[in-house]
């Protein structure tokens, strides 16, 4: 499941020789143990810190943390059928997504293999989910559909999470006008509809792909990351150990990234999880209103669309596509569910 | 009390002229020229051109042109289309056709959504508490575009067609409240989800609460613990959540509105973008902004009905 690339695993789990905080009686084990190893780290690179959302914002990542909050989610996680389910799941989609070669010989993308002849065929040994209006293979464009999708929800997730966290962090952090005026500026963009603010931010760009699809949904869906982001912030920032850490001498960007940053992600996560599919889910919404992802690209929402005009006549075409996409959708929100019940026990 | 609601309401001015500003500058930016496009293929004459360019302020600076277009929300005026129609009276139509489908979907969330967490927080633990849980995630994972196609083949189509009887229309909105209900269970299915699994982890709570076991044990009756204590005290997070779905709901509508083809502000504003109608789009998203506004503010005021301990100073 990892493929965290943050090599966080040197420095003892909880190593109390730590400097920094090594008073923290008042925090909790968990988060005392995950706090005092944080300056025990050798590589004191600030940027590299406000990566961790992105990060992390990938399915179930968080295993290569050494101790407290995270393992223990971990451990909680293996154990859910849930999170199995879902975690295969996606691994089927994910190999779906970077390697579609390995489910289908047959290349959507070459005409050779659309018939106009063999239009609106059921499902057979030759077309496992029939073809389509144009006579394409439909098993083909769905597999091939899968990049899309998951491209979009995954940039738009880390998107989110960077831009939200940060601002977030920020606005939690400083508080006063930074706060205030990032507050409101959050509040108007909450304030728009969201599928019809991204149908015009896409309108704007006259051709959708998948970055621009990717820009308008998280233009849009930022501010929900900020709020969460923020309200754990302010909540972090009074307790204990960061007031420790600042009696130390510690500065603002170290307190913000080391100290209230990994104990504040946690709720942001399980957002990300969710709105993962979420986001997977409104791509095909865009693409089959016609601003989203454009033909010859493929698109569950763009065949969707397609086989409209045929739907009662042929349904397999329509509902091929969409069966991927809502088992797409269920496994991200499922992995989010999980993931929650393991980072936020008080929820169960 | 009537502080509270003039300061809220001051409150959210600066949002809506945000928001307003915003959608204006995207407007703005779109591709095309309105008034070329409005001749089509033939030249128009250029002082025509001028004239309807000085007519809709198409010369001035950005930010004069959203001044003009704002103080004449302000006094209620919406503006005219390229085409010389009033912006209000193009939107009132269509914005009932979603205001119905948002409300019928909305009532349909309560009481379904309720209902099911209802009966599974009764059940905690149970067979059906699981059964509600498990149904609950797959429908909140089905995006509106399955179900919309999927019941329409099912519950319109085919079910007409074994039955002989049309009971679910799938088209159009000729046939009243009835053409509305297919609709807004697809528009409501997430919602429905989301409210139960909220219901049903906020009801299990309340049922916890001492105040509940003083009730048992004084020997009410089931009905009026469940009721009257137990259900009151676990409304808020759940008109909250109603409240804010109610912009939600209008403003996603537009798919839901392209499968059943209901002529509604998600289809106008769709068909609106293309023809660079500017006032109509700006005007369909302030007021859906305005919606989003003040139904926060009326879940805000619920709470004090809700629960007398919350007073507004």
């Amino acid at each position: 499941m990892s493929d965290t690339t943050i090599p966080r695993t040197p420095g003892a789990p909880g190593a109390p020789g730590a400097p920094g905080a090594p008073g923290v009686p008042g925090a909790p084990g968990g988060r005392r143990a995950r706090h005092a190893k944080r300056p025990a780290q050798s590589s004191p690179q600030g940027p590299r810190s406000p990566k961790d959302p992105g990060g992390t914002g990938t399915p179930g990542a968080d295993d290569a943390r050494p101790a407290g909050l995270w393992s223990d989610a971990w451990h909680d996680l293996r154990r859910r059928p849930l999170f199995v389910a879902s975690a295969v799941l996606i691994g089927v989609i994910l190999l779906m997504a970077v390697v579609p070669q390995l489910f289908t010989s047959v290349d959507p993308y070459d005409a050779v293999n659309c018939r106009l002849g063999d239009a609106r065929q059921a499902p057979s040994a030759d077309h496992w989910f029939g073809t389509d209006n144009q006579g394409c293979d439909t098993f083909a464009r769905t597999v091939y559909g899968t990049r899309v999708s998951l491209l979009v929800g995954l940039s738009a997730t880390v998107m989110t999470v960077l831009v939200g966290g940060l601002l977030g962090l920020l606005a939690g952090f400083r508080g006063g006008w930074p706060d205030a005026l990032l507050s409101r500026v959050a509040e108007i963009f909450f304030a728009i509809p969201s599928v019809l603010g991204a149908l015009l931010i896409l309108a704007v760009f006259r051709t959708g792909t998948v970055w621009t699809v990717m820009l308008a949904l998280s233009m849009l869906a930022w501010p929900m990351t900020f709020r969460i982001m923020r309200a754990a912030v302010i909540t972090a920032k009074g307790q204990d150990y960061v007031i420790a850490a600042r009696a130390l001498g510690a500065s603002g960007g170290r307190l913000m990234f080391r100290h209230i940053l990994p104990n504040s992600v946690a709720s942001v996560i399980v957002v990300a999880t969710i709105n993962l599919g979420v986001f997977i889910a409104a791509e095909a919404g865009l693409s089959f209103l016609g601003v989203g992802i454009q033909s010859p690209s493929i698109s569950w929402g763009l065949m969707i669309a397609d086989a409209r005009p045929r739907f009662l006549e042929a349904a397999g075409p329509l509902l091929f596509p969409a069966a991927f996409l809502s088992v797409t959708v269920l496994a991200f929100i499922m992995l989010g569910d999980a993931v929650r019940d393991a980072l936020d026990p008080k929820l169960r | 009390m009537g502080r509270y609601l003039i300061r809220r309401l001051l409150q959210a001015i600066p949002v809506l002229l945000g928001a307003t500003l915003l959608i204006y500058a995207v407007v703005f930016a779109l591709p095309g020229d309105p008034i070329a496009s409005m001749s089509g293929e033939k030249r128009m004459d250029p002082d025509i051109v001028g004239i309807l360019r000085d007519q809709y302020h198409l010369n001035d600076p950005f930010i004069v042109q959203y001044w003009h277009y704002i103080s004449g929300v302000f006094q209620g005026d919406f503006g005219r289309t390229f085409a010389g129609v009033e912006v209000s009276e193009i939107i009132a139509s269509k914005f009932q056709v979603t205001l119905n489908l948002a409300f019928t979907a909305l009532v349909m969330e309560a009481v379904i959504g309720v209902g099911l967490g209802l009966y599974a927080a009764l059940r905690r633990g149970r067979a059906q508490d699981t059964l509600v849980l498990a149904s609950t995630l797959v429908l909140i994972s089905i995006p509106t575009l399955v179900t919309g196609f999927v019941l329409q083949l099912l519950l319109g189509v085919k079910l007409k067609q074994s039955t002989g009887i049309e009971i679910f229309p799938v088209a159009g909105v000729s046939d009243g409240l009835r053409s509305y209900l297919l609709p807004a269970f697809v528009l409501a299915g997430t919602s429905i989800a989301y409210l139960a699994r909220l219901t049903r982890t906020n009801l299990a709570e309340t049922l916890r609460a001492d105040y509940i076991r003083t009730a048992v044990a004084k020997g009410l009756p089931r009905r009026r613990v469940i009721g009257r204590h137990a259900l009151r005290n676990a409304l808020i997070p759940l008109v909250t959540y109603l409240g804010a779905d109610l912009g939600t709901l209008m403003g996603g509508a537009v798919i839901t509105e392209t499968i059943f083809n209901l002529p509604g502000i998600g289809q106008e504003l769709f068909r609106s973008v293309y023809e660079r109608q500017q006032p109509v789009v700006v005007g369909i998203v302030t007021l859906l902004v305005l919606v989003y506004i003040l139904a926060n503010l009326i879940v805000d005021l619920l709470y004090a009905v809700l629960d007398p301990r919350i007073r507004y100073e």
